[in-house]
């Protein structure tokens, strides 16, 4: 027999009879999916008893939550979708933390959990659980499948809508006897048809036409630049934009690494914590460019307040984010991408020089109160230990940032050159994110230098993953912004609570020994000098590395908008000789 | 002030709940929903009230859309459409109030559908004021028992409830846009 009589009748061989379970595997495998992040259980049993024959890497993790944020990890570092599994009851609701987080930051990633038997549904029956139900609002789309032969058509679709479109999570609940049950697999005629799914959309030739002319017109424009690039992958026709147009960018905390740090035209983070000069910018803009963001409560501050002299122009694959929080001038629905395309040959060059020079004018205004111009007067802050790490992981490294106040440092100090270099939850902002999701985004980009930054406080939301992370020989770094209390949370008590700090102090293991336990380097760091020196010392060692950063415990991030108040309102880092 | 919408979507259990959840979870406030079968197999109908605004009503209509089960979202509050609500009565009825009921019945061309010894049942069709106002003149006679179905809408004209279509031809199909005001001269502009 030929090769092509062997492929042909390779073809003739479908359908064939499979069990539910394999063909739980074999869509995964069609849909080429390297890595499975999970944890066993009884309702998804059946699968795992059959994963071994396929082409699957199976991650144990340490808890479901650490699954679907390894899922997570994997899919923004990677680009393809994540594929979590855990079994029914409490692990599904374990994967809550995870698949909400993935939903506010458009992540695209297959939930598959194990249920009860169908005949056992609504029961009450141990370890049932109408995940379904649950993650309801927080999935972009799920299923209940209770036959083996729904599961092809629910998993191709579920990967389908995952992707395409505002990408987002899906969860797959399939029921241990249709796992077990048998029925013919044809992959071919399970193709996705959902009817009512649109995910395509293009802007009208008018609202180009319109956009051009606020685009070719305006004297103050500003590109607000957000997680939408990178998702519709538009880094390098933004970069085309801006200087043909010579528009400056700012970024939302997710947009960071979709233009380059050290473009003449980056202006950098805006928003909450972001530099006073990105946000007077904003505000004394005459014209908006969104580019696939959708103007959160964190970038916009007061939205009676916001951007009060600018027109807006935004472009949203999703319909339902335009006008919603922020009314536009022009929407331009559609994948930043295409509509790049769109607006790209009808933009006129434009110098924008008084525009720029104004904006520089901002900048120097700011930069005298910049903890990096600040003298060293011993103590380490944990805005030197980042900016340390960035310069001697040389801005290469792919950071993986917990939340809180090391994830607004880094965003300020760490200046990412390139695309999917910064992984952070901006909407949901889970602690316990950095680990997790730094070990799937190692697997997913092995030869990237992966660094989690990550606060004592979420560390220990999500810590039991040293063991995946050994279990696995994932060569991640990890660097604790130890400040011995839940610093975010301590600023709004210093700020707005009188100073009152309740139940925000830590008192926190040995990390380092807590490190060799699982037989990870652990390395403390007490001064500014030892950062470069521990992240050396990270970068030529074989294994993870966990660097113990002891900064100081009462400093809090600025600037900072006040509660309620437009985004130039911002309160400034004092001085220097104020904090002596 | 209420908007109006008929919805299409996939006939499939859950699809109920998934809508409702939307409108729990963006809180918005429903003040009537009804849901039935159309003439097309596979395609349940549903008409919504919903108590917002114009502005908010293009937000419902523009979630709605990102339910991958709905099919189409139609806001009927302002075209010109067909408003029903139905109602069933039972008002109490002695010898003396009986004739008097039927009389009322009679003017407002409901129908008696159940006579019993102390009661009459009353079915009635017609706009959400109508029946408003027939409650209103039954009242003190003893309503026993009043249902209401919530209002039905359906525009006037020759729109059909869409096919459910293959995977292809939907893509190829009219995308569905941001809704918004119908298009006037100049630029188009997104708010109201």
């Amino acid at each position: 027999m030929t090769r092509t009589s062997a492929r042909a009748s390779g073809r003739r061989l479908e359908p064939r009879m499979l069990t539910g379970a394999q063909i739980v595997l074999e869509c995964l495998t069609r849909e080429r999916v390297s890595h499975v992040f999970g944890y066993p259980g009884g309702a998804i049993l059946p699968v795992y008893d059959v994963m071994p024959a396929y082409p699957i890497h199976h991650v144990l993790a340490r808890h479901e939550q650490g699954a679907v944020h390894m899922a997570d990890g994997f899919a923004r570092a990677g680009g393809g979708v994540g594929v979590a599994m855990a079994t029914s009851g409490p692990g599904a609701t374990n994967m809550v933390t995870g698949i909400a987080t993935a939903m506010m930051d458009s992540s695209p990633l297959v939930c598959i959990t194990g249920q009860v038997s169908s005949s056992l549904i609504g029961s009450d029956a141990f370890q049932e659980t109408d995940i379904t139900g649950v993650t309801l609002p927080i999935t972009k789309h799920n299923y209940l499948v209770t036959e083996a032969d729904e599961i092809a058509p629910a998993l191709r679709e579920a990967f389908y809508i995952a992707r395409s479109g505002r990408p987002g999570p899906v969860l797959v609940d399939i029921t241990k006897d249709a796992q077990q049950g048998s029925c013919s697999f044809d992959w071919e005629a399970a193709e996705p048809k959902p009817p009512g799914y649109r995910p395509d959309h293009r802007p009208r030739a008018a609202e180009v036409r319109h956009a051009l002319d606020l685009i070719n017109g305006s004297a103050r424009p500003v590109i607000l630049l957000g997680h939408g690039v990178i998702l519709g992958e538009a880094e390098n026709l933004v970069k085309a934009f801006a200087e043909r147009t010579t528009i400056p960018v700012a970024m939302t905390l997710l947009g960071i690494g979709a233009f380059p740090g050290s473009h003449p035209l980056n202006l950098g983070m805006m928003g909450l914590h972001g530099e006073a000069w990105v946000n007077e910018a904003v505000q004394q803009a005459d014209l908006l460019i969104a580019l696939g963001m959708r103007f959160d409560d964190r970038v916009t501050g007061k939205l009676a307040e916001f951007a009060p002299g600018a027109r807006k122009i935004h472009v949203e694959i999703d319909p339902a984010e335009v006008n919603k929080n922020v009314p536009v001038d022009v929407g331009l629905i559609g994948d930043v991408r295409d509509v790049l395309e769109a607006l790209l040959p009808g933009v006129t060059p434009n110098d924008h020089a008084a525009w720029l020079a104004h904006i520089d004018g901002l900048r120097g205004h700011a930069t005298a109160r910049s903890i990096q111009g600040f003298d060293d007067d011993g103590h380490l802050y944990a805005a030197h230990a980042i900016h340390d790490l960035w310069q001697a992981t040389r801005g290469r490294a792919l950071v993986v940032t917990d939340v809180g106040q090391h994830q607004m440092w880094e965003a300020q100090y760490y200046r990412h050159e390139s695309t999917r270099s910064l992984i952070t939850s901006g909407g949901l902002g889970p602690m316990g994110f950095a680990v997790p999701a730094a070990i799937g985004a190692k697997l997913a980009r092995p030869d990237a230098d992966v660094w989690a930054i990550v606060g004592d406080g979420g560390f220990q939301m999500t810590m039991a993953e040293l063991g995946t992370m050994v279990q696995e020989g994932v060569k991640v770094n990890i660097a604790i912004i130890n400040n011995g209390c839940l610093g975010m949370v301590r600023q709004l008590q210093e700020f707005f609570y009188g100073a009152r700090y309740h139940a925000t102090p830590l008192v926190n293991p040995d990390f380092v020994t807590l490190a060799s336990a699982y037989g990870i380097r652990g390395i403390r760091v007490t001064e500014r000098a030892g950062v470069a020196a521990a992240v050396a010392a990270a970068a030529a060692h074989d294994g993870p590395v966990l660097l113990d950063i002891r900064v100081e415990s009462g400093d809090a991030v600025y600037p900072m908008v006040a509660a309620g108040a437009g985004l130039d309102q911002m309160i400034r880092r004092p001085a220097q000789e104020a904090t002596r | 002030m209420s908007s109006t919408f008929v919805v299409y979507v996939e006939d499939k259990p859950g699809v109920l709940n998934r809508v409702a959840s939307l409108f729990r979870r963006r809180a918005f406030n429903i003040e009537s929903l009804t849901v039935g079968h159309t003439d097309t197999p596979g395609v349940s109908r549903m008409t919504i009230v919903v108590g917002t605004d114009r502005d908010g009503a293009r937000k419902v209509e523009a979630h709605l859309y990102k339910l991958v089960n709905v099919l189409r979202v139609d806001d009927v509050t302002s075209t010109p459409a067909v408003f029903r609500d139905l109602a069933m009565i039972k008002v109490q009825a002695s010898a003396e109030t009986r004739s008097h009921i039927m009389q009322l019945v009679d003017v407002y061309r409901a129908r008696i559908v159940d006579v019993a010894p102390d009661s009459l049942m009353v079915e009635v069709t017609g706009t959400e004021d109508k029946i408003d106002s027939l409650l209103d003149v039954l009242r003190p006679y003893g309503v026993l028992e009043a249902v209401r179905t919530g209002r039905v809408a359906m525009a006037r004209g020759a729109a059909r409830t869409p096919r459910v279509r293959p995977a292809s031809a939907a893509l190829r199909g009219p995308m569905p846009r941001i809704p918004r005001e119908p298009a006037a001269s100049g630029p188009v502009q997104l708010t109201a």
